[in-house]
């Protein structure tokens, strides 16, 4: 790690802070409110993600969002759309109730997996079968983090949390629930796909699964989900930076990154 | 050949000190800086002059602070 | 003058429903209430293009009713007790985002599973609560088919006016009786909707939130004082009862939807032998109409309640009356309907002593 204590800043050379150059800078579609997230939580970098897609498709006024309660019940305090929070697992519900007086308009949830994939499981299938035409973006940090890092559904076998502080006892505790192959299997479901944010190619690829997935809801062509494997650094009880590593090393071997269905195909 | 001359402008007050910039930079241009902002977070700022402009940074960081400027001179 | 017809009590509710220009509807079968969601699914979208789905459990069709009020439509469910138990969560996260909407629950026997017989028992549920948190629903009782339909169009008015959620408090009997209604015209479907619905951001103005979530004490608390203040209101503008015979009761029947009906039954016996019994029926039963109770109370002998329950209501009118006169209270449980001539006997015994 480097050590802060012995580091100068260096100057900014003017000539190339000019607007012209500017290739990157926040999306006007986040307010200016500073995160709630802990450090290096990807739940910020899928907001960010997100909300650059809003701006850059231009659909501020086309897009509703639902996001129940999880660490990001308050993503309305930081995406600048119109928003609706629900209660722990009920998102897909709520969605398909708006998606269904507001046909036209873009509809997404932002879940993670407690309420995703354990107490929300019923809405989540049977929203997918029914084909909603609705985004569901699925943050899977293997940790329930609002409530402090109890188990989740998506917790690793053997992996410890504060209700497996042993280490998941599969025998007793039931295997990692792996969702998205699930929703894969149903006709209704458009698109399946595991991203995560981890690195900057990464990032680039959820950001086009995401767009992606919004060109598939204007097209009509149903549910579709893009899980994002996280981290969830405070209740790892890791640095950000360790908490990538166990993304990358522990995570995502178990869940692969990539498409799992495709309109069309597999 | 084109040479790509990157700058960037880090928004240190709302920084958390994360180092997913300083990790993904191939150029080791960042690091954690001696002193702490207002949130208690020692931040992160440009330590070497040496910065392209691949936007490696602005796209991990969490918290969207990270403006890029990326002028090729041909 | 409407149009008349002979209804059985759930289908003239799915029939308004329909005719109020309702844009959504989102339920579970259960009995005795069924009849709504097929009758609607039967006739509805054809006829005015509204949105009916069979959620794949209560928990779900609350929460979507929840997702489509907040999008400012005019939404309902309807459900029986066992059904209206699981939908509490949902209740009371549309009451504290404020989100106006009609929930029918066509009452049956419990506790668990119970009957499907019909019963009153779900009275504390619809007016003390229900779910978590200190909030009330606006509850209307009808007593006869007429009232499942003028209801429908009255709750969605109030719902809209105090942006809060309404329920039908009906029962199993005045969903199955049939009997001859006046149906109200068709309503076109809404075109325009609140400033605070989530319909899209509009460009230029603040976006718009809807969430029961508030995590600073002060704001919360503020929160529920707003409330407070709205069912205050209801108290003083929304009371809305039925009397009869009162001028010169020395005795007073009282009850809501099917105990009002058998009161009234009651009330025809005493008077044939020339006993002077009047009746009051509340038809909101959340707000209370404490004071036509508290008024009456010195000036008669006593009240009798009736209920098909084991006694709910009567302890509001308890609440109304306090020491100013006898409260009695006969009830049936189990999906039984009293009969007229039983509690006719029983007012006989307690309030005139046996003969
Ligand atoms: C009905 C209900 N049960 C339990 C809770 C407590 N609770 C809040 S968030 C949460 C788990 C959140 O985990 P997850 O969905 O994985 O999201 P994260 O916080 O990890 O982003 C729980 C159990 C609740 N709010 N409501
Ligand atoms: S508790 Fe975990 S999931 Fe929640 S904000 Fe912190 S790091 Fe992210
Ligand atoms: S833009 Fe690229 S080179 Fe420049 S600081 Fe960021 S990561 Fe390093
Ligand atoms: S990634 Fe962002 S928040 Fe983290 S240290 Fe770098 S600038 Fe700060």
């Amino acid at each position: 790690m480097t050590n802060p204590i012995s580091i100068n800043e260096v100057p900014v050379n003017p000539e190339i802070i000019q607007d012209e150059y500017l290739i990157y800078k926040k999306p006007s579609t986040l307010t200016d409110k500073p995160f709630h997230y802990c450090p290096g939580c990807g739940h910020s970098t899928v907001h960010k993600l997100l909300m650059e897609l809003v701006e850059e498709i231009g659909i501020q006024s086309d897009i509703i969002g639902v996001a129940p309660v999880g660490c990001s019940v308050f993503a309305y305090d930081y995406m600048d759309i119109d928003m609706q929070e629900a209660a722990h697992g009920r998102a897909l519900a709520v969605a398909t109730g708006v998606r269904r007086m507001l046909p036209d308009k873009y509809v997404f949830t932002y879940q993670g997996d407690g309420d995703l994939a354990a107490i929300g499981t019923a809405e989540t299938i049977h929203a997918a079968n029914r084909g909603e035409n609705i985004l569901c973006i699925f943050i899977n940090n293997g940790v329930y983090g609002m409530t402090s890092g109890q188990m989740a559904p998506t917790t690793l076998a053997g992996m410890v949390s504060t209700t497996s502080p042993f280490g998941r006892d599969v025998k007793t505790q039931g295997y990692p629930l792996k969702i998205g192959e699930l929703l894969s299997l149903l006709p209704g479901v458009a698109y399946v796909t595991r991203q995560s944010v981890h690195t900057p190619t990464n990032v680039r690829k959820t950001k086009k699964a995401l767009k992606q997935a919004l060109e598939y809801q204007k097209q009509g062509l149903g549910f579709c989900m893009v899980e994002v494997v996280s981290n969830c650094p405070s209740n790892w009880k890791m640095t950000p930076l360790e908490s990538l590593k166990f993304v990358e090393e522990k995570m995502i071997p178990f869940y692969p990154l990539g498409d799992l269905k495709v309109p069309g195909g597999k | 050949m084109a040479k790509a001359f990157g700058e960037i402008i880090i928004d240190i007050d709302k920084c958390k000190g994360c180092e997913l910039c300083i990790d993904s930079c191939p150029q080791n241009t960042l690091a954690l800086a001696p002193k702490i902002n207002q949130k208690g977070y020692h931040y992160a700022i440009k330590v070497q002059d040496n910065c392209t402009g691949c936007l490696n940074c602005a796209l991990v960081c969490p918290e969207g602070i990270i403006n890029v400027y990326r002028k090729i001179v041909k | 003058m409407g149009e008349l017809k002979l209804m059985k009590g759930n289908e003239a509710l799915a029939e308004a429903l329909i005719r109020s220009g309702c844009d959504g509807y989102f339920g579970y079968p259960i009995t005795p209430q069924s009849e709504v969601i097929e009758y609607l699914s039967r006739e509805a979208t054809a006829r005015t293009g509204m949105v009916v789905l069979q959620a794949e459990s209560e928990v779900a069709s609350i929460n979507m009713i929840y997702g489509a009020a907040a999008t400012g439509r005019r939404v309902a469910t309807t459900s029986s007790s066992p059904g209206i138990s699981l939908m509490q969560e949902g209740i009371s996260y549309i009451a504290g985002a404020e989100l106006p909407c009609l929930v029918v629950n066509v009452v049956r026997g419990g506790p668990g599973l119970g009957t499907i017989q019909p019963s009153q028992a779900d009275y504390f549920q619809a007016t003390k609560g229900g779910g978590h948190g200190d909030y009330h629903l606006l509850v209307l009782a009808p007593y006869n088919v007429q009232e499942m339909v003028d209801f429908v169009k009255l709750g969605f008015e109030l719902g809209e006016k105090y942006r809060n959620p309404v329920m039908i408090l009906a029962d199993g009997a005045m969903g199955q009786m049939m009997e001859k209604v006046e149906l109200f015209e068709q309503q076109t479907r809404k075109t325009s909707f609140a400033d605070w619905a989530t319909n899209g951001k509009p460009k230029d103005k603040e976006r718009r939130i809807i969430t029961s979530l508030f995590i600073e004490p002060e704001r919360m608390e503020q929160v529920n004082l707003n409330l407070q203040a709205k069912y205050k209101a209801m108290q003083e503008n929304e009371v809305r009862y039925q009397t009869m015979n009162t001028d010169d009761a020395e005795y007073i029947l009282t009850g809501f939807g099917l105990g009002s009906r058998i009161a009234m039954k009651v009330m025809e016996l005493a008077r044939e032998k020339g006993i002077k019994v009047g009746l009051i029926r509340p038809q909101t039963v959340y707000p209370f109409p404490y004071q036509v109770y508290k008024d009456i109370a010195p000036k008669v002998k006593g009240i009798l309640d009736i209920e098909m329950n084991a006694g709910q209501m009567v302890e509001d009118v308890r609440l109304a009356v306090g020491d100013k006169t006898r409260v009695e209270f006969y009830g049936r449980m189990g999906g039984i309907i009293a009969e007229p001539d039983e509690v006719f006997n029983y007012f006989e015994k307690v309030f005139l002593g046996d003969k």
